[in-house]
């Protein structure tokens, strides 16, 4: 009963490190271009990528349409994206998971 | 290193794609023999825990940045499998919303941080356990060396589809020594995260994490039964 309860003080506090960083971190974050990008510009072949299908989203590079503040528009796609992600990927791993209390490690 | 549409000719794209679609359909029946109901929940949690690191640029150099893959930590953490489906569905979020990584390149960003580095980084750890010390130290070394090898693999993979079908006529051994160069460098970083992130999870709780099941002694096994369940064992 005390690892269930320490499972679940594991898991909000990864919530929360991921909420603080998505949030408020993220404000923070280098806008230097990551490798691919630099190392498209360094060798010539930057200025083939293309705007995707996704690029007019209201949530597009990070910032929600309509929020004038950059930080606080950065912040709420950041914990937007935490919630979309962790409803979708809890969902799958739910789905998937074996049901019951099967012993752990009966499967491998 | 989120591959944006335009970069690699149709041919190329569809082809990941469908290598992506098939290690997708893999994983969902590998996924099941790693989640049960302890470590689903862990599984969901570690996704978006990987979207927000992936936010948080660091600087690498002069005028450059990289980002967390993790690949390889989600792999050590919930399992291979497991891990496919959550770099997967953290590339799907950032595609379709934040127009991160092109929507015609979804399949080659899977194919490059879900298969490769979730592919090598596991694949690096799990020949590097066997030959360290069964120790919390000898976890540690072996998901950071994973770790650091999945992202030049990721960029030099990304160079071979180059290779096969960019669109751009630029001289390959230049562009594979500037991606292999750089991702030399992030996957410090990467090391550093995820070697960062699985100590803290390693000590508060062992038990949960699919690459340290070494670590897992019977008397800390026996420790955390309910007495009903020790005669059994």
């Amino acid at each position: 009963m005390s690892a269930s309860r320490r499972s679940r003080g594991l898991w909000v506090a990864g919530l929360l490190v991921a909420l603080l960083v998505a949030g408020v971190g993220s404000w923070y974050a280098s806008g230097s271009p990551d490798g691919l990008e630099w190392a498209a510009e360094e060798t010539g072949f930057a200025h083939t990528a293309e705007d995707g299908a996704a690029a007019d989203s209201p949530l597009a590079d990070y910032a929600v349409a309509g929020v004038g503040s950059e930080r606080l528009s950065g912040g709420l796609a950041g914990v937007l994206g935490v919630a979309v992600t962790l409803l979708l990927a809890g969902g799958v791993t739910l789905l998937v998971r074996r049901r019951g209390r099967e012993p752990a490690g009966a499967g491998d | 290193m989120h591959v944006p549409d335009g970069f690699l000719d149709a041919p190329t794209s569809v082809a990941t794609g469908v290598v992506a679609a098939g290690t997708v359909a893999l994983a969902l029946r590998g996924a099941r023999r790693e989640l049960d109901e302890r470590t689903a929940p862990l599984a969901g949690l570690t996704a978006a825990f990987v979207f927000a690191v992936q936010m948080m640029n660091f600087p690498v150099g002069a005028g450059t940045s990289g980002h967390l893959i993790g690949g390889a930590l989600t792999a050590v953490l919930v399992g291979p499998w497991t891990a496919v489906l959550c770099m997967t569905v953290v590339l799907l979020v950032q595609a379709l919303l934040f127009a991160d990584g092109g929507l015609t390149a979804l399949g080659t960003n899977v194919s490059l941080m879900g298969l490769v580095a979730v592919g090598v980084g596991y694949g690096a750890f799990r020949l590097l356990r066997a030959v360290l010390p069964r120790t919390r130290t000898g976890v540690l070394t072996a998901a950071g060396i994973g770790a650091f090898l999945s992202v030049p693999a990721s960029a030099l993979t990304f160079v071979g589809l180059f290779a096969l079908g960019g669109v751009a006529d630029v001289p390959l051994g230049t562009v594979a020594t500037a991606m292999g160069g750089i991702h030399v460098l992030i996957g410090l970083g990467e090391a550093a995260i995820s070697v960062a992130v699985l100590g803290a999870v390693l000590a508060v709780r062992p038990d949960l994490v699919h690459g340290a099941a070494a670590l897992r002694r019977p008397a800390d096994l026996a420790r955390r039964s309910a007495p009903a369940e020790v005669g059994v064992r």
